[in-house]
Parts: structure tokens; sequence; C-alpha cells
């Protein structure tokens, strides 16, 4: 099982966690997107978040796209655990007695398992609290007698210590996406020297973009209080 | 100026190693680090102790035998240059000084400073040539390559194989010295009947030696004497992918 589980060896095995890591970050543009509907005046939020939401669910395509949604996260998760231990081993049991290496790169590119980790307890939490309700639980009706998930989301972030658990949440995702994009490309030998400036700044804009939108909304609604209808 | 060294020894391949102290004083600022250590090494044998054993050879920073880890640093604390181009004129009076082997497990150390690079020969064996009848020399104009191309290959043949890259990943990955020499023949007319597989033969003999993955932190570009691209990573990781999707 392992066996066949490990590539033949680290430029493939970075290959599948390019293309998974480029696949969640496609991901999060549509999610951002989505969400960005929760900004909405409350009443019109209400309807068209929980329609929005119902479509997601009963749509084939989108079922088909979560499965390989789901599917990227673990290998992501497991190779990202593969690939560190055979970097252990490569390191060796010896270390330097003093080590000034990390002078020389950004240190989220080097704390890429540990941000990682930390993204992968958010979103244990993060589907516990929405989609896990959702999915299988009790979530009351809205008036057009779908599902309200609009409720389940603001009444979440009345809370500050869940709003802050968030913003902290998207920082750790924002510097880990900061070095992942980027580093994708890179891995994937789609980084031309004369785009590789280009690709700079649009990981950059993309880390942004992604960042800010997602701590924008808990914030904006623990602010606003919006009230759903009954 | 008067410097304190911490230095590691280590009797032979097998036996545990220690960081040892050492005082100097009288040392001159325009001597190289590696004449610091032959200074060292004369009052080692004059006391009638075993010297210090490092690599080195030429002392002009061009043939990357030495490699020493400078305080925390691979060639030491300037960017851009091999440990016999660091001149002690980068400390201060009194400084403590660390000095200890590249490491890295594909990277054992023989003796003292001295590790094992064979891994790096073992790439090369691999792939990094292109196989040519060697008759008489060749006319030099008889494959027109533009100046920008030769630049750009030359940049990455300017590896001098050191290590310092193994050194200073948070991987041991070798990832810049084998995407320079795949990099280098790639960008080369004469390097193209055998693009495909000499990428694939090197990234095999990379794994095969033990060296980690890279994560793409460009540590490696920045303690590089040679300052050689990650783009060049980039490149091999490229040729490498278009010879698995190529494959007959």
């Amino acid at each position: 099982m392992f066996r066949k589980l490990s590539l033949p060896n680290s430029l493939t095995r970075k290959n599948l966690m390019a293309l998974t890591g480029l696949f969640l970050c496609f991901f999060l543009v549509i999610h951002l997107a989505g969400n960005l509907q929760l900004l909405l005046p409350a009443e019109r939020a209400q309807l068209q978040y929980n329609h929005y939401s119902e479509l997601l669910s009963h749509n084939i395509l989108i079922k088909i796209v979560s499965y390989v949604l789901y599917a990227s996260i673990i290998a992501h998760t497991i190779y990202a655990l593969v690939l560190t231990l055979r970097s252990r081993a490569a390191v060796g049991s010896q270390g330097y007695a003093y080590d000034r290496r990390g002078a020389v790169s950004p240190w989220y590119s080097r704390n890429m398992g540990i941000l990682g980790t930390l993204i992968f307890f958010f979103l244990v939490v993060h589907m516990a609290n929405f989609w896990y309700p959702y999915k299988f639980g009790e979530v009351p009706m809205d008036m057009a007698g779908r599902k309200d998930l609009y409720r389940v989301v603001v009444i979440a972030y009345r809370e500050w210590w869940y709003v802050a658990l968030y913003v902290v949440s998207m920082l750790v995702l924002g510097f880990h996406l900061l070095h992942g994009f980027y580093s994708a490309f890179q891995s994937l030998g789609l980084y031309h020297t004369k785009y590789g400036r280009w690709m700079n700044w649009a990981g950059r804009a993309y880390t942004l973009v992604i960042t800010a939108g997602f701590i924008l909304i808990p914030i904006w609604v623990f602010f606003t209080k919006p009230t759903p209808l009954p | 100026m008067k410097i304190q060294l911490k230095i590691w020894r280590q009797e032979n391949a097998r036996a545990q190693g220690r960081m040892v102290d050492y005082e100097l004083t009288d040392i001159n600022p325009e001597m190289s680090f590696l004449e610091m250590l032959d200074v060292l090494n004369e009052q080692l044998i004059q006391k009638g102790d075993m010297p210090v054993e490092f690599d080195h050879d030429c002392r002009e920073g061009i043939c990357g035998q030495c490699g020493l880890f400078i305080n925390g640093r691979a060639h030491g604390p300037q960017e851009a240059t091999t440990t016999c181009q660091l001149h002690m004129r980068h400390f201060k009076d009194g400084d403590t000084i660390y000095v200890e082997p590249f490491r890295s497990r594909a990277f054992p150390v023989i003796k003292d400073l001295r590790i094992d690079r064979s891994a790096f020969d073992r790439i090369i064996q691999a792939g990094g040539y292109i196989s040519t009848r060697t008759g008489d020399a060749p006319e030099a104009n008889a494959i027109p390559i533009g100046h920008d191309v030769a630049e750009a290959a030359f940049d990455a043949a300017a590896c001098i194989g050191c290590g310092a890259c193994v050194a200073t990943c948070k991987n041991a990955s070798a990832a810049l010295f084998t995407g320079a020499k795949v990099s280098h023949l790639a960008m080369l007319p004469q390097g193209q009947p055998e693009a495909a597989e000499r990428a694939r033969k090197m990234v095999a003999q990379m794994e095969a030696e033990g060296f980690g993955h890279c994560t793409n932190t460009g540590a490696c570009e920045v303690e590089c004497p040679q300052e050689i691209s990650i783009r060049h990573i980039a490149r091999m990781n490229f040729e490498y992918n278009r010879a698995g999707a190529l494959k007959k």
C-alpha cells in the first residue's frame, strides 16, 4: 500500500503537491466569490446565500468537483508528510551547532509544514461548524423553505473569539499561499525567466485578495450584526 | 586580531565528532579564512596535535573544493563567496567563530571538516554530459549559438559543485546543483539529443543518493558562490516533466 503511494522521486511528489495545491487555490477563489454574498443586506443575503448553498449541494458537477477537492486535500496532506519524513532523513541526524540558515530565506517558506498543519486543524473546525451541520445535522429553514445556512454563519460570527480564530487562521493561510502559489509554478517548471516577475506579482495579488476577502467576511458580520428573518 | 574558534573535530567517518575550542592570537585581518586555518594547523603540528583537516585546492574561488559552514552559514557570512575568498577582515577582533562541515546524509564526514561529495560526481555521471565522437577539436563556429543563449547557459555552467546549496537547504536538496547541470545542457543545441534521458537519469540519481526535495525557499541561490538562480531548478523540473510527457 505504502509502496504504491510513493511516487518514483521527489520531483513527481512535488508535482502532485503543486497540482493539488493549485486546485485548492482555484477552489478558494470560487469559495470566496460565493461567500462574498454574505456581505449583502441581511434579507437579500439570507435568501440568496441559502439558494446558492442549495444549488451547490444539488448539482452533480459540483458533487464531482467536491470529491476531487476532498481527494486533493488528503493527497496534499499525505504527500506533505511523506516529503517531510524523507527530508528529515536526507538532512541526517547531526545538525549544525550554530545555525543561521534562516537568514537567507523567508520564514514562511521554511515553515510550510507547520502552516499547513494549522490550516488542516482549522479545516476540521470549519467543516465541523458549517459543512457537517448543513449536510447531516439540524438546520432551521428560511422563509423560502431552504436550509438556513446564512443564519448558522451569522450567529457563529457574533462570537468575538470565533471571529478571532478565523482571522488568525486566514493569516496563516495567507502566508501558506504567499509561498505556495509561487512555489507550485516553480515545482511544475512553469517559471520562465521572462515571466517570473509577473508570476511573483500574480502570487502576491492572489494571496492579498483571498486573505483580505476571507478576513473581511467574519469581521464585517461581527460589526454589522445582520439579523436574519425568522 | 584575536579570535576564538569552535571547530568540528571527528576522527573518521564512523567516529563520534564534537566541537573543540581553539584560540588564535595575532591573526592578520588580510588573511583568508583558510590561511587562518593554516596558522592554526601550524600551531597544532608544532604542539604535536593532529591538524584540522579541510578540503581546499585553488584558493581562487573557482574549484569548488573548499566549503565550510562558518557561523551558521554556508561559506560564512559573506554572500556569493567561497570559503577561500572569505577574509578575516569580515570578522571582529575577539569574535567567536563556529566552523563545521557541510551537513547532509549524502555528504558523509570523512574527517574533521572534510566531507565526501562523490554523490555529486555520480549525479554528473548519470547524465551531465553529451555523447560525442572526440576527434579533432571542432570548428568553434560550426554550430551558431546566440549570445544570450550562450550567456544563460554559462550562468548555469558556472556551478563549481561546492555543495553549499545542499548545506544551506532545510531539506538537504541537491536541486540547484542538478538543476544547473540539466539546465546548462538543455539550453544548448549540443545538449538537445539527450535532453530527456539526461533529465530522467540525473533526477533518478539525485533521488538514489538520498538528497531531499526542493521546497523553493531560495536559500541556495543566496549562498551559491556563483549566484546560480533557482530558475534553473524550474527548468530542470520542466525538462523532467517534458521527458515524462513525451516518453515513448
